[in-house]
């Protein structure tokens, strides 16, 4: 397990590679996904990022954030624009061995419309395909760009601007969706936990192959909240059980330490402490809040299974 | 892996086959080294024959991606390019579609990458046969356009269009197009170069430092594709891409020219090429396959005494402007043969709209006279084209448009059953 | 090197290009609008903040829980292991007073501070 100690003596960790000054908003949670992302990968990799908040917050034309290779890209092209980098790298490799080409990592990062909505079709492709690049999600619930639209990750009894008495459906659970394609990779990250996510991102770049990232980043204007509050919401998105942190390793899924207690519902934080801090729960319906409660169960139901059969 | 399959190897060699093979052979010569494709019939055999190449070895580092889509194939080819690879991919109609945000992307991004066209009638109702109304409505992407006639053209022009669009003054994308079917599936010789011909012809591969405009080298971190206000240079970057396909046409000249001289294969002056224009007084001008049997009708017609003559359009975009100027000013009627649709344009038929566009406003130029057919990969008969000549000619000496005209334009061969 | 082969230089390694591209006309332009990285991509978003975070180092641990959670990675560790908030691009979100485990951040009205 790094400490911030040991990431604070890192060549790379303790360099920021996307840059300060940029146009996220105060107490964006993408920004801290981004920022430990690029933390565990260094400058030797190739961002691509399909439309979302992080194509427009880098700067406008002649500057720009990020201190790596990045593109932006048409918004349902992230997986496919990011295979052709990486097959690109291969063929550069192949002319020009022992460079730095080699070592290249691809890398996407898409926002919850991007990746569970229009940018499905080519991410489950590069999943099948087991294309070399992370793919990565980062996930605040709805199409915040554009001005919070519900998306498929938006959950159930959230208020948009397009589902201005709550969300009908449920998340759609793409980490699950991933993880049935038999990628070497998926895991599942809370900006409350930016070791976590770098120890993850270190061990995504070293596996070949198709990985899946998805990261839980609150976003202050998009769910209604002060703008300090990102972190403690994401860490109560953890610890109610509404969010569980894990990775699955060649099929085997192992939960990380915040939620292994959770798998007993008794150790679960109260749902109505995640959703009260958030304005865009504030009409919620006590039907909902009681469907939003057996969804939890039930996929915590779905990981116990899981854990169990691997036991055998 | 051997050491005689670690590098492509190719004697010149005439092989009988398809013409999608031809413009699998033709990526194979230009040492492409990424394809990204996704199959679609007319253009199956393409991705097949490429397939084939890359597994069997003999395109050694040529990396292939079997995406799962078109807007992929071009997205794939878009990331590839934009690090600095020679690219490759191959579609038709409908596939060509759902690529077209893609495609404004490459545009955008002025990568040079080729995508061969084996064109087909956009559906409904569905039809994979030859028309290049796919090819054409994708006009303002701002691809440059060429069509084929023969089986070597294709070949031929897929190596022409790495020349022209990796020039460092033009940097765009380019379709090459040809008939679905007609071509496609049709097999014909096609001489297929030495490899070593080849690498003098084209212009090296990228380096090590890709394209001098986008790399994506950690070395020399940048960003592509960020927000630009009103305000900023927008419409300078557009015009700046306009400007690229004004300065090509003297690189599609210059790149017929030397093809010439290292192959010994003319295509005019490799915007348009003539046939039988220098005493004519009635021409065609016509595009992609119906202009090899356009010759065989011009020859026919001349027999009885007519002096006809047939000019082939082989780029679309940029449109030859001048080349039809000088057309236009030296026959009295010339038709234009659509094998496309433009509904609602001027004549309903894409090119001989931008005809009429072209000669605008000049001085004692030819009668135009808009002419459609071919569609959906209707067979256009010989007798048919002997007919379509002589119509122009009945044209030039009564002076008449035909009475038969629909909104203006000629819709040759039109069902009539009794 | 004439005006309209300028923009070439982005093509240079990081150390020998410009750090900023200015172009006065379309001729001088790349044929693509490329963006170099640079701090305060967007401006001084320091300019942003209402409250400012103020670090009371007598009673800092010295965890740098503050510097792993900044978003905009505007907490600096300085030699000594102490850290200081980069006010220059600071956007005042909060999140470091709020999750430093000592609660030693205070975040103080800008208009508060110019006044004293």
């Amino acid at each position: 397990m790094v400490t911030i100690k040991q990431a604070l003596d890192d060549e790379i960790a303790c360099k920021e590679w996307f840059l300060p000054g940029n146009s996220c908003c105060a107490g964006c949670g993408l920004e801290i996904a981004l920022r430990w992302a690029m933390k565990a990968l260094g400058p030797n990799t190739a961002l691509v990022t399909p439309a979302s908040c992080l194509n427009v917050v880098i700067g406008l034309w002649p500057k720009t954030a990020p201190n790596f290779p990045f593109t932006n890209m048409a918004f349902a092209a992230g997986a496919s624009a990011a295979t052709g980098i990486s097959e690109a790298y291969k063929a550069k490799a192949y002319r020009f061995p022992g460079k730095v080409w080699e070592k290249m990592t691809t890398l996407v990062f898409a926002g919850d419309g991007g990746t569970t909505d229009i940018g499905i079709q080519a991410l489950s492709g590069a999943a099948e395909r087991n294309s070399n690049i992370i793919y990565t999600c980062y996930d605040n619930e709805a199409y915040m760009n554009t001005g919070i639209q519900r998306s498929s990750s938006t959950p159930h009894g959230a208020k948009t601007t397009t589902t201005v008495f709550g969300k009908e459906r449920f998340k759609k659970n793409l980490p699950a969706i991933l993880a049935a394609h038999e990628i070497p990779y998926v895991a599942t990250c809370s900006i409350s936990e930016p070791l976590d996510i770098y120890e993850k991102y270190k061990k995504a770049k070293d596996i070949e192959g198709c990985k899946y990232i998805h990261i839980l980043a609150p976003c202050p204007p998009g769910w209604n909240y002060p703008s300090e509050d990102t972190v403690e919401l994401a860490r109560l998105a953890v610890k109610t059980g509404v969010w569980p942190l894990y990775e699955i390793e060649n099929g085997i899924l192992t939960l990380h330490k915040k939620s292994k207690s959770l798998v007993d519902p008794s150790k679960r934080a109260p749902l109505v402490d995640y959703l009260s801090r958030q304005k865009r729960f504030s009409n919620i319906s006590e039907q909902a809040l009681i469907k939003l409660q057996e969804r939890i169960a039930h996929d915590w139901d779905n990981i116990k299974a899981k854990l169990r059969a691997q036991e055998k | 892996m051997s050491k005689a399959r670690k590098d492509f190897t190719q004697e010149q060699e005439t092989k009988i086959i398809k013409g999608n093979v031809s413009a699998a052979y033709a990526a194979k010569s230009a040492r492409v080294q990424v394809i990204g494709a996704y199959p679609i019939t007319p253009q199956t055999t393409v991705v097949e024959k490429l397939s084939e190449f890359v597994d069997s070895g003999s395109m050694p580092g040529t990396q292939y991606i079997k995406v799962e889509s078109e807007h992929s194939a071009m997205a794939s080819m878009v990331g590839a390019s934009m690090t600095g690879t020679r690219t490759f991919t191959a579609t038709s109609g409908q596939g060509l579609f759902y690529m077209n945000e893609m495609l404004h992307w490459a545009t955008g991004t002025r990568l040079p990458i080729v995508t061969a066209i084996a064109s087909r009638g956009p559906a409904p109702p569905w039809n994979i046969w030859a028309d290049f109304t796919d090819v054409i409505s994708q006009r303002d992407t701002g691809w440059m356009c060429s069509f084929c006639a023969t089986h070597q053209e294709i070949y031929d022009e897929i190596l022409m269009s790495y020349k022209v669009c990796e020039d460092y003054e033009i940097l765009l994308p380019k379709f090459v197009a040809y008939g679905g079917f007609i071509l496609s599936h049709t097999s014909k010789p096609v001489i297929i170069e030495d490899q070593e011909a080849v690498d003098n012809y084209l212009p090296p591969l990228p380096d090590e430092k890709g394209w001098p405009h986008i790399f994506m080298d950690p070395e020399r971190p940048m960003m592509f594709g960020n927000l630009i206000m009103p305000s900023g240079f927008y419409s300078e970057f557009r015009l700046k891409i306009h400007d690229a396909h004004m300065k090509a046409k003297e690189k599609i000249k210059n790149a017929a020219k030397e093809f010439e001289k290292s192959f010994g294969r003319n295509y005019g002056n490799g915007l348009t090429q003539q046939y039988k224009m220098n005493d004519a007084e009635v021409g065609m001008l016509i595009y992609g396959d119906l202009a090899l049997q356009m010759e065989e009708a011009v020859d026919l017609v001349r027999e009885e005494g007519y002096k006809v003559g047939m000019v082939k359009l082989r780029y679309f975009r940029p449109f030859p402007v001048e080349d039809i100027i000088n057309i236009a000013k030296s026959v009295k009627v010339l038709g234009v043969m659509d094998r496309a649709t433009a509904f609602g344009s001027p004549t309903g038929g894409p090119v001989s709209s931008e005809v009429k566009t072209a000669i605008e406003g000049v001085e004692k130029t030819a009668k135009i006279l808009p002419m459609i057919g071919g569609l959906g990969g209707r067979e256009v008969t010989l007798e048919q084209q002997t007919e379509q000549l002589k119509i122009l000619i009945k044209m030039n000496e009564t002076g008449d448009a035909p009475g038969d005209l629909f909104h203006g334009t000629l819709w040759h061969g039109k069902l009539e059953v009794e | 090197m004439s005006n309209t082969e300028k923009w070439k230089d982005i093509n240079k390694s990081r150390e020998k290009r410009p750090k900023v591209q200015e172009y006065k006309n379309w001729k001088e332009l790349p044929p693509i609008p490329i963006s170099l990285p640079i701090d305060g991509a967007i401006g001084i978003t320091g300019d942003w903040r209402t409250f400012r975070p103020i670090i009371d180092q007598d009673g800092c641990n010295k965890c740098g829980i503050c510097w792993m959670y900044c978003p905009e990675g505007s907490i600096i560790n300085k030699e000594d292991g102490t850290f200081e908030v980069d006010l220059t691009y600071c956007k005042g979100c909060g999140i470091c007073a709020k999750e430093c485990p000592t609660n030693n951040i205070e975040m103080k009205r800008e208009s508060d501070i110019t006044h004293e």
